[in-house]
């Protein structure tokens, strides 16, 4: 009745024609399709000839942020499927969607199921700023933001409130530009993404025209990437409103720094304060829309309107710097400042959640603790991506963080303190379980269902994909 | 895109079919040319297994081998363990391609769309001025490649021409020390 998990018996041999006379497989477990799982498993299927990996992914579609997080005007970004979906496809491995690790199957019945089990489930929460209000109507974290506009199935009711003028965004990260971005953007760019339609149907109605982009240091600091920030500068119909006095001395501090952080503030200078030439002039003449960078500013307290219940305004805290550099720190001045809006986004980073009680978790860092991605005190357990460093890093920085994982998983069967020598049943026994259980996991065959039709939906209004937005209708795609 | 086309399996019996070079993305050194290529899809279609585009985005990528001895561009790619890999390519070959035909371990994330730096190699003095300059795209993604140097570019910007015969393409030694060692990755 699994055909999952029957077809992945077949292609390892436990049943059916092509049982091989060769040892029996190290079988190696990914919790997680995102980039940090997917390339685990890359470098892990290339090393050995000897290894079977098996990926779980709790939602019926694979690829994680790619999917959930990258933003719809990245298209090129999204590629990287392509080789994900070779991984994905090569004999030795085998797809597990719609199984949730941590209350479908546990993570020690993993253990016992596989020589070795690789934590890559990545940051799902996000960081609370800890102030008054944040709870109100109004307030939305970038996460659920992004999830929203991107399709997320948990994040699918968030409808957020675009009917006020001035949008805050907390944090000035890649994640806060995709957001800014996303509010601002021409509609005749977003219609030809693959952003979902009910936030096509909400941008089209929203009323938002400005947005400021508030962090709690200074330029010199500033977390987003060169990229981001040239896009926002050349987004059509916007221009840059900036302040003038927030970059009094960055032009003294550029000397010593590396070469990314001088061009990204050199940008931000160009941006803020030289005169535009003509032809820019005129451009920003025409722009309907404004955005900006606010530094030196920490969020105090979200305050509503008269009815208390939308919220009016954000209540800021005016900082100055101590020391310089990346490591320069915010201190409070004491001075107090109001800004008045009806849309809060705080993107002040993404944080990892524990997934069972027996895996060693750091509540602190909120990241699993390890070293070279090895589990500490947690023999055949590992662990990559952002669970291993903490939110940071585009997806060169994941993919070499997935490697080194990869790397020690290999060190360890190599050098046999990954012990092999008992052989392990794999999907065999977990499939079982979740039969009993009336899970049924998505194989990645059913996956290039759930695609087929996105694609076909997309054609249809001229994106390249219409995604599907509940996990009942990628079931029933799956098994139409 | 021909690469998402070429991952598509014929499912018969719910067997997932082996070829040659199913490794694709793994084992880059298993596609040896573009006519084996389309050799083993003839002869697997007769087999019914029709994995029949594999070998299209290699095609796109570039033919590898040179009919004129005044195309062959001799170049030698230096891996993360420090190996010599010379390799004889032809004029018009993209640095990326020609790495995953030779097996070198070179990423090449967003398909060379200039949307990431998985593809960053350091290209030696003598060559690294005969190359054009880098755009101010190629640069803002360099600038997000981990160990920036000045002799950084993105493998897939350079297209080989006569005067870069003997260039040296180095790849990062992007290890796990480099984290280790206090490295703060950049913000996403």
């Amino acid at each position: 009745s699994n055909v999952a998990c029957i077809r992945s018996l077949y292609s390892a041999g436990v049943i059916g024609r092509g049982a091989s006379s060769s040892p029996s497989p190290s079988k190696i477990c990914v919790i997680g399709s995102g980039p940090a799982g997917f390339y685990t498993a890359q470098h892990l299927l290339k090393a050995r000839q000897d290894i079977v990996v098996d990926i779980y992914e709790r939602l019926p579609v694979p690829f994680g942020l790619v999917r959930f997080g990258v933003a719809p005007d990245h298209p090129e970004v999204k590629n990287v499927i392509n080789t994900f979906t070779q991984t994905a496809n090569h004999p030795r491995c085998h797809f597990y969607g719609n199984v949730n690790v941590g209350k479908d199957v546990s993570v020690s019945e993993l253990q016992q199921a596989y020589h070795g089990v690789v934590l890559s489930y990545g940051a799902e929460a996000n960081r609370s700023m800890g102030v008054q209000g944040e709870d109100l109507a109004g307030v939305y974290s970038a996460k659920d933001f992004v999830g929203w506009y991107n399709g997320l199935p948990s994040c699918r009711e968030l409808t957020p409130d675009l009917s006020c003028d001035t949008a805050v965004i907390l944090g000035q990260g890649n994640v806060a530009l995709d957001v800014a971005r996303v509010l601002l953007a021409p509609l005749s760019i977003l219609k030809k993404t693959d952003i979902t339609q009910p936030a096509v149907e909400a941008l089209v109605h929203s009323q938002v025209r400005r947005v400021l982009i508030i962090g709690r240091r200074g330029p010199t600091q500033i977390a987003c990437t060169i990229k981001e920030l040239r896009e926002m500068v050349n987004l059509p119909g916007t221009r840059p409103e900036m302040k003038a006095a927030d970059f009094a001395e960055v032009s003294e501090a550029l000397k010593d720094v590396p070469r990314p952080r001088k061009r990204l503030t050199e940008l931000l200078l160009k941006t803020a304060l030289e005169v535009p030439g003509e032809k820019e002039q005129e451009r920003r003449n025409k722009a309907t829309r404004t955005w900006g960078f606010r530094f030196y500013r920490s969020p105090i307290e979200v305050f509503a309107d008269a009815e208390g219940k939308k919220i009016s305004g954000i209540r800021l805290a005016v900082n100055k710097l101590e020391g310089s550099g990346e490591g320069a720190q915010a201190v409070l001045t004491g001075e107090v400042e109001e800004v008045s809006c009806g849309l809060v986004i705080s993107s002040i980073g993404y944080k990892s959640l524990p997934i069972d009680p027996s895996v060693p978790f750091d509540p602190c860092k909120a990241i699993v603790p390890n070293t070279l991605g090895r589990v500490q005190q947690a023999k055949g357990l590992y662990c990559s991506g952002w669970l291993k460093t903490g939110p940071t890093g585009v997806i060169a920085t994941t993919m070499n963080n997935s490697f080194d994982t990869a790397r020690s998983v290999v060190e360890d069967l190599n050098s046999g303190t990954l012990d092999v020598s008992t052989e392990k049943p794999g999907s065999q026994s977990i499939c079982a379980l979740l039969e009993q259980r009336r899970v049924k996991p998505v194989s990645f065959s059913d996956w290039e269902k759930i695609n087929t039709e996105e694609t076909r939906r997309g054609e249809a209004v001229g994106k390249p994909r219409e995604k599907l937005l509940s996990v009942e209708e990628m079931l029933r795609v799956a098994r139409a | 895109m021909a690469a998402a086309a070429a991952v598509r399996w014929s499912m018969g019996l719910g067997l997932k079919v082996i070829p040659d070079c199913s490794l694709c993305p793994l084992s880059r050194s298993c596609v040896s040319s573009w006519m084996s290529l389309k050799r083993s899809v003839r002869y697997r279609t007769i087999n019914r297994h029709l994995r029949t585009t594999i070998g299209l985005h290699h095609s796109e990528e570039g033919s590898s081998s040179a009919e004129s001895p005044d195309d062959v561009v001799n170049v030698v790619y230096i891996d993360r363990s420090g190996q010599r890999v010379p390799v004889k390519a032809k004029v018009g070959d993209n640095v990326l391609y020609l790495a995953h035909r030779h097996g070198i371990e070179l990423e090449g994330a967003c398909e060379a769309s200039l949307a990431c730096s998985t593809c960053h190699v350091y290209v030696n003095s003598d060559h690294c001025d005969k190359l054009p300059e880098p755009t101010e795209q190629e640069d803002d993604m360099l600038d997000m490649a981990p160990m920036l140097q000045e002799n950084s570019r993105l493998g897939c910007q350079i297209t080989l021409t006569p005067e870069l015969e003997g260039i040296e393409l180095t790849l990062p030694k992007v290890t796990r020390n480099f984290y280790v060692d206090g490295h703060v990755p950049k913000p996403h």
